[in-house]
């Protein structure tokens, strides 16, 4: 099932004292989300992304605009109507009932036709657990499972209605890193075998980049960018979405176009057809520098960490506007660690340039 | 054993001798008095050891009322309390405006003096040959006829004893559970309703459960200071509650010790043993119950 939302707003009566104005958590959302992926809602805390999964799952009602489940309008529809799986962030599982109480907790509210026996509810609910793996837990209480097999019993819960629409609020973050790498695996698969339209809400942008079919980057209420995540990520539309995405982030610069070239504070660093004279941001992402004793851009080397793999360049630059500059080579390279300065030549397809005041991703191509 | 055992115990001194004069040597003392026969508490002597004292006040009349007014009390009052708490509690808890001005005012009767509120009580009930009462005024209104609730007949004066230690008890009732309540976390009920779960199930399949301890802390507390009431008693119908016949355990332990020519103390600390049997028993009961119907 697919979901539209139609200049999707929600408002919040601002609580600061004197302030008239409302907090817009959600501004105008005008999106179509494709049946059966699994799109993720990325932005930083705080940017409206839980209140946009809320408005979704009917929990809240929007100020103004539409929601749409296939071709059914919902907008109007209270959450228990709009069946939808919803997974927190802590779980929220019953601690009271057991494993197997918990997922037949949404199966036991089914009424009329679709009423269940009890023998039915059984059934549904080992079948559930199989396809997320625990169902040799199913006799205990929350409190003896950890983290990671909670948070499966919750996603199983959720989805053991089959719900058209599967959502989760950051259901990740309350594990270690081990887990969280483990469970997002997990998750892509049980999406995969379901086929359920999933929306996944994330601050890390490493989780929606590795798991998404689509990522929406939210800023303050604001859809900055959606698309595929290699995309997003390979052609930001503004200093935003390009500072959000990757680790380590980007290098921004502080640069100026002059006369059909790049400077990087002297350095021509190079060439750039269709764009006006005038100061820029100049974004590079850390794996598009290239060792070059005659290269463009010259910095003042600080350190470097060998990773195996690969190694990372840090240094100085006086353009720069995010601190040292971490350039990411193949540990194939050698760096003469004592040598003052280090020059780079920067591949063309990893630097954006945005306009200094608005930020927005500057249209020109850079040779 | 360590050999700086002792130093633990002298900083323990304090508190073990604190409690050991005034908690630990008055029970024991308690529970000796009331095998001594014939105590006298002026000569401090006794004509012997036995049974007598608990032998003389089951057959007193005065106690056997005492323990049926205190039972009827408390099994009428504490569900009846615990009930009414929770249900204005979840009222509370489910309106906005003026939450804290109700708040408020359901929290007053635990400040202010039980005595007080006996006497507006009595006022309220009193039928006295000049008035009847506002109770009765209003029972008049209605078609009825006259009750005295203070002088009157015995269910009319336990129905204000009940009634009155309803409205006393239950403040503290409600201030608990609205606590109660409001740390029950947000998202379960989020949870239960995109799962479609009704209001009547969410009460009792989430909220109940989630505040069990709670309800069953309050019917604990509240089964105890039941079988200890007293000064509800007494500022209803005054302090000779035998005549009344409104007297309670606590009510006659006190009139056994401070009574006619200067108490009978071995009475009085056998009525004492008594009700702590019949608490620790009520206790145990329902310390058993909450093992099933707890959760946690």
């Amino acid at each position: 099932m697919k979901v539209v939302l139609q200049n999707l707003t929600k408002k919040f009566p601002n609580r600061n004292k004197g302030v008239r104005s409302d907090v817009i958590a959600v501004n105008n959302f005008d999106m179509e989300i494709p049946d059966g992926k699994l799109v993720s809602l990325l932005g930083p805390s705080g940017c409206g992304k839980s209140t946009a999964l809320n408005l979704l799952s009917g929990l809240l009602k929007p100020s103004s605009g539409k929601i749409f489940f296939g071709e059914d309008d919902v907008t109007d529809l209270p959450a228990e109507n709009r069946g939808v799986g919803l997974v927190f962030q802590n779980y929220a599982l019953y601690p009271h009932l057991t494993v197997r109480q918990n997922i037949m907790f949404p199966l036991e509210n089914l009424k009329g036709a679709a009423k269940l026996t009890k023998a039915q509810m059984q059934e549904k609910a080992l079948e559930a657990a199989k396809l997320v793996q625990i169902h040799e837990l199913m006799d205990r209480k929350p409190n003896e499972l950890s983290g990671g097999q909670q948070q499966r019993v919750a996603i199983t819960r959720a989805l053991v209605k089959m719900p058209r629409l599967l959502l989760l609020d950051e259901p990740l973050s309350n594990l270690d890193a081990r887990l969280r790498l483990q469970t997002r695996e997990e998750l892509r698969r049980i999406q995969n075998e379901t086929g359920i339209t999933t929306i996944f809400v994330t601050h890390d942008q490493e989780e929606a980049m590795s798991i998404s079919d689509m990522i929406i980057v939210m800023k303050e209420g604001v859809i900055q960018q959606t698309g595929r995540p290699q995309d997003v990520y390979d052609s930001p539309v503004n200093l935003f979405v390009a500072k959000f995405l990757g680790t380590p982030p980007i290098n921004v610069f502080a640069g100026e176009v002059k006369d059909g070239s790049l400077y990087i504070g002297q350095d021509k660093v190079c060439t750039v057809k269709g764009a006006a004279n005038k100061p820029v941001w100049v974004g590079i992402r850390p794996e598009g520098f290239e060792l070059d004793e005659n290269g463009t851009l010259s910095c003042s080397l600080v350190g470097v960490e060998v990773m195996g793999r690969d190694i990372t360049v840090i240094s100085n630059n006086a353009a720069s506007e995010s601190g040292a500059i971490r350039a990411i080579i193949s540990a194939e390279n050698r760096v003469d660690t004592s040598a003052p300065v280090v020059r780079f030549n920067v591949k063309s397809n990893k630097i954006f340039l945005f306009d200094k005041e608005t930020e927005a991703r500057l249209d020109c191509e850079i040779g | 054993m360590d050999k700086n055992n002792w130093k633990a115990w002298l900083y323990l001194l304090p508190a073990v001798l604190f409690l050991g004069v005034f908690m630990v040597y008055p029970l024991v003392d308690v529970f000796v008095y009331s095998f001594e026969e014939g105590y006298n508490s002026a000569s401090q002597t006794f004509f012997g050891v036995g049974g007598y004292n608990y032998s003389y006040i089951l057959h007193d009349p005065y106690f056997l009322q005492a323990v049926k007014n205190t039972f009827i009390l408390v099994i009428i009052t504490v569900p009846v309390s615990t009930g009414l708490a929770l249900l204005i509690s979840v009222a509370l808890n489910s309106i906005k405006p003026l939450r804290n001005l109700y708040q408020t005012v359901y929290f007053l009767p635990y400040v202010t003096n039980t005595l007080a509120v006996g006497l507006v009580f009595m006022i309220l009930f009193k039928k006295t040959a000049y008035s009847d009462g506002l109770i009765n005024l209003l029972i008049n209104w209605f078609g009825g006829e006259s009750v005295d609730f203070i002088d009157g007949p015995y269910w009319a004066k336990m129905f204000v004893l009940c009634f009155y230690t309803v409205w006393v008890v239950m403040p503290f009732k409600i201030l608990i559970l609205t606590g109660a309540l409001a740390s029950v976390n947000q998202d379960y009920y989020n949870a239960a309703k995109v799962d479609g779960t009704s209001r009547g199930r969410i009460f009792t399949r989430i909220t109940l459960p989630m505040i069990s301890p709670t309800i069953f802390y309050l019917v604990i507390t509240g089964f105890i200071g039941a079988f200890k009431a007293y000064s509800d008693a007494v500022a209803l119908f005054g302090t000779d509650l035998n005549a009344a016949g409104m007297n309670t355990i606590v009510g006659y332990v006190y009139d056994m010790l401070y009574g006619n020519s200067d108490g009978y103390p071995s009475y009085a600390s056998a009525a004492a043993i008594v009700l702590f049997a019949i608490v620790l028993t009520i206790t145990c009961i329902n310390l058993l119950i909450s093992k099933k119907h707890v959760h946690y």
